[in-house]
């Protein structure tokens, strides 16, 4: 495959969404090409969107997976509120994508779909190809399928097998479009096929074909080139939120020199942890499938009862079942972590949709006074962070933590500095080995005066022998207790305990330090908040943002920051749940905005409201 | 942490010389005056000693009920828990711990109702768990409401015109989750209790054992019939491993397989069976648990089914040992290898 002689144009960013039938292979082929870009060294941000269907009906509105990704040669913060260029499969992908599209987008379509009957599916009297319909775009009619089987006849390749190798002649095309570079998707078949060298051999010869129609056709004219973007030196990989996590939580276990016991039930968005920390068990990693949601996190609490760095993931609809549970775990004063990979609600709501509607129960969600640890990954990669800070906070402080995920940041994909193992926080913990008390009792709630952590002993250690259960207990031993002043005294322990959690100042980005207007957000709202931001400051509108990872206890200076700015804005995925935590806490008149929709904010959603509110206060 | 490879309680290395007295705790035993549970503690403090365990690997964990406030008055270590969920609690105790030998006290609402999922879960997974169930056809702690195993038609607080559903047979259900040991036995039959209890220990799995439990508060009496020096002979059918089931005076009752049935049934005077625990397959087993219904008429107590099957907790502890023999490096190593174990790029 050699340059092609056409003309070639720089770009800055380009973002590109590839979108077909459930079965096509979408997220296969844009990961593909998003591994292709890192490796050119663009920065990227991408975001999967697809059905909760496996397989909903073929060609149906429904049944559409797209997966789009934004790359740049400047560092970005979100997947692109607009596709530049649409790749559509068929008619469905078409017709679910179209309104997203700016004037000018170029939309490559895979002619053969449009057949009549596709195109009743999807409610199009006439084929959009050819009733002027599509005239404020640049279309690119490609026979897709037709061709791929004819590039892959003379290798012998059923009709069939030819046919399922499309999405690769589409990945070809676009590859050489952008000047992608493609040796690591070739090794990539010959891994993924490498029972089937017939299949190998089809899906390179259709990706060849691919990438040779883009150099010999009239269809195309130009070809793009997106320079490396200059990030910070070192090695990076493409990862995604949930991988991060589950890499972060092996971390945490390597760091505190602990096995981890993962107990899980599947959920959607939250079941690809399992299937990575399934994957480690070299590192003491222990995964236990339960046979439901409270089993999970039952399981999970007695692992770290017998020392084990106990983990539980799931969503929202578990979260709701595992509340007695955590309850008991703030209890017992153990550690434990939650992972909440939040997606639409109430009930079974939107299973693959984004929402940050479960702050609330994360906060509150469970009977008695019951505070504990909640914190929020603000991208991808900084979801392997967030879980060795969410390690940190439970192991040190013996508390439940909730990490609050969501399928924005869980699903999404960005490149990754990778971090040096030695360089990650030393979560080291000492279990207690020697009685604590007077005549050689052991006090299993005698606290360290700093942490007002309780010791942890665990079950094998010779003379620590003691009983711990979800009764009120005695301060100090532990024994089950009615009296009134001691409950008093537990509850008010149990809420200043979490309060006295160190954790990091919140930061203010206020480039021009003389913004009026703080933009307050928390979690995956980090990317759209930011690039608007951003895009506010280039046009002379001076604005401030902060950030919280840190829900509960809040940073120490958040009062602080909060008013030292005229007006605060909150922009969640919700109804304003942090706006309310925030008016309540510190009597500021912060102004929410929210949107629930089941997708994130684009950035020019929050660019056009937060341009109303630094000009017209 | 001790070494995982100790899969089994009686397996221990250095048998310890022990008490009854050294696993009473000293907490005051709260259970109403004349409970059955006070037998089952004394039962279970008599006979922990017999192990050799020492007092730091032992665990007792517990749901909620009169029964889960076991773990108070032993002293080893304990946990009491939350309703129904003690044996998922202590399965990742136990998976994670496999030197600690783990013990469940459950009551019938709690293992039965609440709890349902896991102990079929737990008894299917054959965790190494020995759970005694103390079943007293009641709900004690709540001032007695019927149970999942209260007689049809009790007539309970809440149910003032008798109860409309069913009860479980406790054994039968254990068995039909796949149970590698199921027992029953009685609180006030200390000899019995803790012959029973020896075996559960030796068992290596998920060991079941149904112990009837006399609540003279709410329930008294329920289980008279095969208590009392009068009439339990001709009701109680004690097995006993390689010897024939008979009952009654002078043996006069027998328990038979009847030629083209497929169950067991007790005759006069017939040809009895051989007990056999270890027959493979569970149909034995669950013909005798169906001996005995509500009105207690007939029932088995004794071993009903003792057969091996590779607990969860070995192949959990295998597992992890084979991907640890595969460990190339420290910890901190192989976590770099694992983090670049991608397409990467680098930026210089």
């Amino acid at each position: 495959m050699s340059a092609g002689a056409k003309r070639v144009e720089q770009l800055d960013r380009v973002v590109i969404r590839f979108a077909g039938d459930s079965g096509d292979g979408m997220q296969l082929t844009g990961d593909r090409f998003t591994s292709e870009t890192a490796q050119l060294g663009n920065d990227i941000s991408t975001l999967p969107n697809f059905p909760a269907e496996i397989r909903a009906p073929a060609g149906t509105l429904p049944g559409v997976s797209s997966f789009q990704v934004h790359f740049a040669d400047y560092d970005i913060l979100t997947p692109g509120d607009a596709p530049n260029v649409l790749v559509a499969m068929n008619p469905a992908a078409l017709k679910a994508n179209l309104s997203d599209l700016p004037a000018g987008a170029d939309i490559i379509v895979n002619t053969d779909e449009f057949t009549k009957r596709n195109l009743a599916k999807v409610g199009y009297a006439a084929s959009p190809l050819e009733d002027g319909s599509l005239s404020d775009y640049v279309v690119h009619p490609v026979a897709l399928t037709s061709m791929t089987v004819g590039a892959l006849t003379e290798l012998g390749v059923a009709k069939k097998d030819g046919e399922r190798a499309k999405n690769m002649f589409a990945l070809g095309l676009l590859s050489w479009m952008y000047s992608r570079p493609f040796e690591s998707t070739l090794r990539f078949l010959e891994t993924k096929f490498a029972k089937r060298p017939d299949l190998v051999a089809a899906n390179k010869a259709a990706f060849q074909a691919g990438w040779n129609f883009g150099e010999t056709t009239e269809t195309f004219t130009v070809r793009y080139e997106v320079k490396p973007a200059r990030m910070k030196p070192g090695t990076y990989r493409n990862i995604t939120g949930n991988q991060a996590l589950a890499l972060g939580l092996v971390a945490a276990g390597v760091r505190a020199k602990l096995p981890v016991f993962l107990g899980a039930y599947p959920i959607t968005p939250a079941s690809d942890i399992l299937h990575e920390l399934s994957k480690h068990k070299k590192f003491g990693v222990t995964t236990m499938q339960a046979e439901d949601e409270i089993a999970a996190i039952g399981a999970a609490l007695g692992a770290s009862y017998g020392g084990a760095l106990g983990v539980t993931t799931t969503s929202g609809p578990g979260v709701a079942l595992k509340g007695e549970t955590i309850s008991l775990a703030i209890a017992l004063e153990l550690p434990l972590v939650i992972v909440d990979v939040q997606r639409a609600g109430p009930s079974t709501g939107m299973p693959t949709k984004t929402e940050q509607a479960d702050l609330n129960m994360a906060l509150y969600g469970r009977h008695g006074e019951a505070p504990l640890a909640v914190i929020a990954p603000k991208s991808p990669s900084d979801c392997f962070h967030a879980a060795i800070e969410a390690a940190r906070i439970a192991l040190k402080y013996r508390t439940p933590v909730i990490l609050l995920s969501d399928n924005y940041v869980a699903s999404g994909s960005e490149p990754w500095l990778l971090p040096s193992a030695g360089d990650l926080p030393d979560l080291t913990v000492a279990f207690a080995t020697e009685p604590n008390g007077e005549d050689g009792r052991f006090l299993p709630y005698l606290r360290d005066p700093e942490t007002l952590a309780r010791p942890w002993a665990i079950p094998g250690t010779a003379g620590l022998e003691h009983r711990i259960g979800g009764l009120e207990k005695a301060d100090k031993t532990g024994d089950i207790s009615y009296d009134p002043a001691n409950h008093e005294f537990m509850v008010r322990t149990r809420a200043e305990r979490i309060e006295a959690i160190e954790v990091p100042d919140v930061e203010v980005e206020d480039d021009d330090e003389n913004a009026r207007v703080l933009v307050l957000g928390w979690g995956s709202t980090y990317g759209p908040i930011g690039a608007a931001c951003r895009a506010l400051r280039q046009r002379g509108l001076p604005i401030a943002q902060a950030h919280l990872r840190h829900l509960s206890p809040l940073p120490a200076n958040l009062g602080e920051v909060l008013k030292a700015y005229d007006k605060v804005v909150i922009p969640e995925m919700n109804l304003g749940q942090l706006a309310h935590v925030i008016r309540a806490k510190y009597l500021v008149d912060a102004v929410p905005f929210n949107q629930v929709s089941g997708l994130p904010f684009t950035a020019a959603t929050l660019e056009n409201m937060l341009e109303d509110v630094v000009k017209n206060g | 942490m001790a070494s995982p490879t100790l899969n089994s309680p009686n397996r221990t290395l250095t048998p310890v010389k022990l008490t009854a007295k050294d696993f009473k705790s000293d907490q005051e035993v709260r259970w109403c005056p004349g409970c059955g549970d006070y037998a089952i503690l004394a039962a279970v403090q008599g006979f922990m000693p017999e192990l050799g365990i020492p007092r730091e690997n032992i665990v007792f964990v517990s749901g909620i009920g009169c029964s889960s406030r076991f773990p108070y008055y032993m002293n080893t270590y304990g946990l009491h828990s939350i309703h129904g969920r003690a044996p998922a609690i202590a399965t990742g105790l136990s998976a994670s711990r496999p030197d600690l030998s783990v013990w469940v006290v459950t009551g019938d609402g709690d293992a039965l109702s609440i709890g349902g999922n896991h102990l079929i879960h737990a008894l299917r997974r054959n965790v190494n768990l020995k759970i005694l169930l103390f079943n007293n056809r009641i709900y004690g702690l709540t001032k007695g409401q019927y149970s999942p195993t209260s007689e049809l038609g009790k007539i309970t607080k809440s149910t003032p015109a008798g109860s409309a559903d069913s009860p479980f047979n406790p054994l039968s259900l254990a068995l039909g989750a796949e149970a590698t040991f199921v027992a029953r036995t009685i609180d006030s039959d200390r000899k019995h209790l803790q012959s029973v209890l020896r075996a559960a220990a030796e068992h290596e799995g998920s060991a079941f054992v149904e112990i009837y439990q006399n609540c003279n508060i709410f329930n008294d009496g329920a289980f008279e019939l095969i208590k009392d020096a009068g009439s339990r002979d001709d009701h109680l059918i004690r097995l006993e491993q390689g010897q024939p089931v008979t009952f009654g005076a002078d043996n006069r009752f027998a328990v038979t397989h009847p030629a083209g049935g497929f169950g067991l049934k007790v005759v006069e005077g017939g040809d009895a069976i051989v007990h056999d625990a270890t027959v493979d397959d569970p149909a034995y087993a669950f013909a005798l648990s169906r001996l005995s219904g509500s009105d207690l008429g007939t029932t088995p107590i004794g071993v009903f089914r003792d057969v091996r099957r590779p607990s969860y907790d070995e192949l959990v502890t295998k597992q992890l040992v084979d991907a640890k023999a595969q460990a190339d490096g420290t910890p901190e190593q192989m976590l770099d290898g694992l983090l670049h174990k991608a397409d990467t790029w680098t930026i210089l």
